[in-house]
Formats: structure tokens, C-alpha cells, sequence
């Protein structure tokens, strides 16, 4: 759905290399411009976390009554218990204390509540991804259902999903369906469209000329299917997979809002704002974030190894 | 178990569904064919609602599980004040300003940062990837530093549409060819012009690729920042409030009034860009695969 396009051509820097300096080398690349977007990131960060935890800080030392020096201000809107904002390395102090801190069935522990999440996302993904294939095979062999389904389909993500999901997980629950299988659904909701509309560009990717070949040998529906359609759509269909895994994630932490007390990194979110608890929302947070990278970057590693096993130029 | 009303349901979309297998096959040209591209889906969606009455009637499901279309129709006609309160509070002043400010400040600096190679290095796969992220999370740290009211739900749908914008409006400014660009130069086009003469309007395409994906994320942000803490009024708090009264029809019309909005806003988005990028090659051509 987003257009992801290369950061910058190929090429697209020649004839502005003034000369082959290390510095000049390496702004070449992107490594050295993403960090230091990233340092000015952390820079505001901090210049706002003072900013922002200064009021509560004031009160603070007002009511001790005691002097104090700008630099014991900082450093006191830094290790507020409950700032507007923590400063990144509160964050990473309370990422580190519930990852590695603790044992990972413990209900304190960061990796199990990433787990429910990360269960129910891949549930879903997998059920969303298998939607996706079925729907999109039925609209490239009959035009009934192109004609009748496709125009709902796009419709369907007009609509904004999430709002079904409290719904979703609640009836569900009404009937004696409750844990994964609630968040799964609304994964799925989320993740079968993207794969819907890949996979339909994909399977019609082929050119006449090929089909005309399959023809010419008399392959059946079937055999031009799996030979030549099927083949062709994995590209589209891993792009896709990516976005639906992303999306399948959001759907799990949605889906996990209203369960309340049951575990996973939106029940956390819920609960860090029922109490306050900032730290413990920007860390489950930033748990949420690692998720979603590693697994769209395990799905493009899965491209990677499945397009080279087929003979595709990466 | 009422199994006339279970037949006649399944017989309608059976027929329903033959009558568009032998549509598909009409072999029409100019108005008729435009037509009976409308009229299937909307006889597959009329067939599917039909379905949904049947059987929900048909077996007797209890309301809380899933009411009949007739009682979701009803109960939106009842309560249509309670519903345009909610509309008003949640789409006109959470959606529309936080939507206007985040694609306006994407553009913006967008364009910031298009003139600088280093910044966009450096941008573009962080914005790339903190669209791929899920952003409804910060929802909570919003409705903290903003407040209950739309303010912070502007701001949750600022932040979702903000990046999006961005990538997508950095790789339209630079859809434009070199060959394009030098024309430019011969004519001596200062970079304003050919920012405002060629590079904006090349990047349409890609503008309103991020307008339409923003407007279903915009809602979606607003609803789902609701469920973390709102004044009594708005659709997520109408959702999440009837909910938990198993108030289930209530529920099933504030979805029909969020998707009617939902998809009114996007028809609104592709109709204007159809009118502002008539140029494309997707709209002139009228057939796309």
C-alpha cells in the first residue's frame, strides 16, 4: 500500500563527489545520515523530556524547599516515577528490567506479553495470508466473482476495521471463544486484504504470449496455474505479506485493548494508562516496534531465499 | 429454526449470484456497460445482506451474537441524534483538523527535506519504517499529554497520517525524469517553478495514493484513541461503552455510521484526484487490470 521506492538511485549522487574523503564516502551511503537523524532524534528527545517533566519537577523541589542547581533539575526530570515523558534511557533501563530482568513465564516480563501478542499476529497472518490466496485464486478463474467481490473488498478497508474489534473479542467471548483465537480473527481481518490485491496483480501478471505458450503446449487450467501464474505472483505476494504482517500485529494489540487483564502488549498499553504508568507504555511500546521490523524483515528474508531458490535475480 | 426463511435466504444469493455470472457475460458497450458494472456488486452486496437477515432470523441467533441487518436499521433510525453526536464529535473535530495537519505538515516537510540528498538519506528509511509500525499505540500517550477531549485524538491521527505523507510524497517529488527536469533548466525555471509547474504536479499520483490510505488510518486512529479515555460522546466511546452493556445493535449502527464515513471520505479523496490528476495514465485509460 505505501509506495516504498530506494532511498536514492543509483547514481543519483554522481557528479557531486567533490572528492574521495572518508567523510564523503561514507555520506554516500545512508548509514551515516540515518544516525545522525537519529542522534538529532534523541537530542529533541531529551530537550523535550526536560521540557515536559519540568513543571511536575518545580512542585517537587518547592515542596522539599531546598536549593537546587541546573544540573540536579535535569537530572531530576530525568528519573521521574511516573514522567509525561521518560527520557530514552529510562525506557531502555525498564526494556532491559522486564526482557532480561525477569523469567519469561512471569507475567511482569516484557517477552511474555510480546508472546500472547506475537502468537495471535501470527495466527492471524497465517489465516489472512491463506484467505488472501483462496479469495485471490477464486477472482482470477471466474469473473462473477471479480466483478461481485473485489469492489466490496476495497470497500471493506474503507471501513475503519478496528472499530469491529472490541465487538469482535467481547461476542466472542459471550460464546465461551476466548484468548487467541478473538485477536486472530481481527488479525486476519486486516491482513487478508493486502494479500487479496497482491496476489490478484501477481497471478494476472503473466503476459498473453506465456499464457498463449501454455496453450500451445494444451496445459490444462491446473498446469498453467502452478507452472507459470503461481510462480509469477510470489513476488507480489511476499510485498504484500509484508504489509499484512504489519498490519495483523496492529490488529492483535487493537484486538487485546478491551480484554482487559489478559495479557500481551495492548492489555499493557491499557494498563500503563489506566496508571499512569508512562515508562511501561513507550517500553511495551518500542516492544511493539522491534516486533513489527523483525517480523517484516523475516518475511523479506523468506523472499529473499524462496526468489533465489527459484531462479529470480533478487 | 425457521427453515423457509433459511431456503428462501440461500435461494436468493444463489440466484443473485447466477443472475451476475450471466451479467459478466453480456457482452455491452458506452452506458450499459457502466451500469452493469455497478449493478453487480451491488446485487452481491444486497444478496449478502439478504443472506445475513435469513439466516441470523432462519437459526434464531441471539441479538447479542449478531443481529439481523432490519434491527441494526432500526435501532441507527432511532437513535439518529445520539449517532450525528458522536460524528460530529469524533469525525469533524478529531479527524478532519488532525488529518489536515498531519498530510499538510508530511507535504511540508516533504518538500523540506527533498532538497537535501543527506536528509533524505537519512529521513526517508526512518520514516519508511516508523510507517510500518504500530502507531495507534501512542493513543495512550495522547490522551495523557492532550487531554480526554478531540484534542488528543487529533493529535494520535496527526502523528498515523504524518508518514505515510511523507515517504510517499518524497517518492512523488522525485517521479519526475531527468529529461523533464533539464527542459526546466533550459527554459530557466527558478526552483519554485519547477517545484510548482512540474515536480508537485508529477507527484500527485503519489499524494493522493497517501491521501487515501490516510483517510481510513485517520478514523481509525480517532476511534481507537477513544477507547482510551474520551468525554461521553464519540463513535469509540459509543462502541466501547455499548459493549460492555452488550448493547449490540448500538454497536452494529455506530460501525454503519463509521464505515458510510469511512467510505464517503475515500469516494471524496478518488473523486477529486480524478479530477486533478485526469492526466494519468490510470484515469484516462479507463480500463485497468
Amino acid at each position: 500500500m505505501t509506495a516504498t521506492t530506494p532511498i536514492a538511485a543509483p547514481g543519483s549522487a554522481i557528479g557531486r563527489v567533490s572528492g574521495p574523503s572518508l567523510w564523503a564516502r561514507l555520506s554516500q551511503g545512508s548509514t551515516v545520515p540515518i544516525l545522525l537523524v537519529l542522534a538529532v532524534i534523541f537530542v529533541i528527545w531529551y530537550a523535550f523530556t526536560i521540557y515536559l517533566n519540568a513543571r511536575w519537577q518545580f512542585q517537587v523541589f518547592d515542596r522539599a524547599g531546598a536549593e537546587f542547581t541546573a544540573w540536579e533539575f535535569i537530572v531530576g526530570t530525568m528519573s521521574q516515577d511516573r514522567p509525561v515523558l521518560p527520557a530514552p534511557h529510562q525506557v531502555a533501563v525498564e526494556l532491559w528490567n522486564t526482557i532480561v530482568g525477569q523469567n519469561i513465564t512471569s507475567r511482569r516480563s516484557l517477552v511474555y506479553h510480546a508472546w500472547i501478542t506475537l502468537s495471535a499476529t501470527l495466527l492471524g497472518f497465517l489465516m489472512g495470508t491463506l484467505l488472501g490466496m483462496g479469495l485471490a485464486v477464486l477472482i482470477v478463474h471466474n469473473r462473477a466473482t471479480d466483478r461481485s467481490l473485489m469492489p466490496w473488498i476495497i470497500a471493506s478497508q474503507t471501513v475503519p476495521i478496528l472499530a469491529i474489534a472490541p465487538m469482535v473479542v467481547v461476542v466472542l467471548a459471550s460464546i465461551g471463544m476466548t484468548g487467541l483465537v478473538p485477536k486472530a480473527l481481527i488479525s486476519t481481518y486486516l491482513s487478508f486484504f493486502p494479500v487479496v490485491v497482491g496476489m490478484v496483480k501477481g497471478l494476472r501478471s503473466p503476459e498473453f504470449l506465456q499464457l498463449d505458450l501454455l496453450r500451445t503446449y494444451s496445459a490444462s487450467r491446473w498446469q498453467a496455474f502452478w507452472k507459470l501464474r503461481f510462480p509469477s505472483s510470489l513476488p507480489y505476494l511476499f510485498t504484500s505479506m509484508k504489509v499484512g504482517v504489519a498490519a495483523s500485529l496492529v490488529g492483535a494489540i487493537v484486538g487485546e485493548l478491551p480484554t482487559g487483564a489478559a495479557g500481551g502488549l495492548g492489555a499493557r498499553l491499557l494498563a500503563g494508562s489506566y496508571y499512569g504508568q508512562t515508562v511501561q507504555i513507550w517500553s511495551a511500546l518500542f516492544m511493539a516496534a522491534a516486533l513489527s521490523a523483525t517480523l517484516i524483515l523475516l518475511v523479506g528474508l523468506v523472499q529473499r531465499i524462496v526468489l533465489a531458490r527459484m531462479g529470480g535475480q533478487p | 429454526m425457521n427453515t423457509t426463511l433459511i431456503v428462501g435466504a440461500v435461494a436468493f444469493w444463489l440466484a443473485a449470484w447466477a443472475v451476475n455470472e450471466w451479467l459478466v457475460r453480456v457482452k455491452a458497450t458506452g452506458l450499459v456497460a457502466r451500469a452493469i458494472d455497478l449493478v453487480i456488486p451491488i446485487l452481491f452486496g444486497a444478496s449478502l445482506l439478504v443472506l445475513w437477515e435469513g439466516l441470523t432470523r432462519g437459526f434464531n441467533v441471539p441479538q447479542v451474537l449478531l443481529p439481523p441487518p432490519s434491527v441494526i436499521w432500526a435501532r441507527i433510525l432511532a437513535s439518529t441524534g445520539t449517532l450525528w453526536a458522536d460524528f460530529h464529535q469524533t469525525f469533524i473535530k478529531s479527524v478532519i483538523p488532525g488529518y489536515v495537519l498531519g498530510c499538510t505538515a508530511g507535504l511540508l516537510v516533504a518538500i523540506a527535506i527533498d532538497r537535501s540528498p543527506f536528509l533524505k538519506r537519512g529521513l526517508l528509511p526512518i520514516g519508511n519504517f516508523v510507517s510500518a509500525l504500530p502507531l495507534v499505540g501512542i493513543a495512550p500517550i495522547m490522551v495523557m499529554w492532550f487531554g480526554f477531549d478531540w484534542q488528543s485524538k487529533a493529535a494520535v491521527v496527526v502523528v498515523m497520517t504524518f508518514f505515510p505523507m511523507l515517504v510517499n510524497a518524497v517518492a512523488g517529488l522525485n517521479a519526475s525524469t531527468r529529461m523533464e527536469q533539464d527542459l526546466m533548466r533550459t527554459y530557466a525555471a527558478s526552483y519554485w517553478h519547477t517545484l510548482m509547474k512540474l515536480r508537485l504536479p508529477a507527484a500527485w499520483p503519489f499524494i493522493f495514493n497517501a491521501l487515501k490510505i490516510n483517510s481510513t488510518l485517520a478514523l481509525i486512529g480517532a476511534i481507537v484513541a477513544e477507547f482510551f479515555g474520551t468525554p461521553v460522546v464519540g463513535m469509540g466511546f459509543r462502541i466501547s461503552s455499548a459493549i460492555g452493556r452488550l448493547n449490540v445493535d448500538m454497536v452494529w449502527a455506530s460501525i454503519a455510521v463509521a464505515a458510510l464515513a469511512g467510505s464517503t471520505f475515500y469516494g471524496l479523496i478518488a473523486l477529486t484526484e480524478r479530477a486533478v490528476t485526469f492526466w494519468h495514465p490510470s484515469i484516462r485509460g479507463g480500463k485497468t487490470r
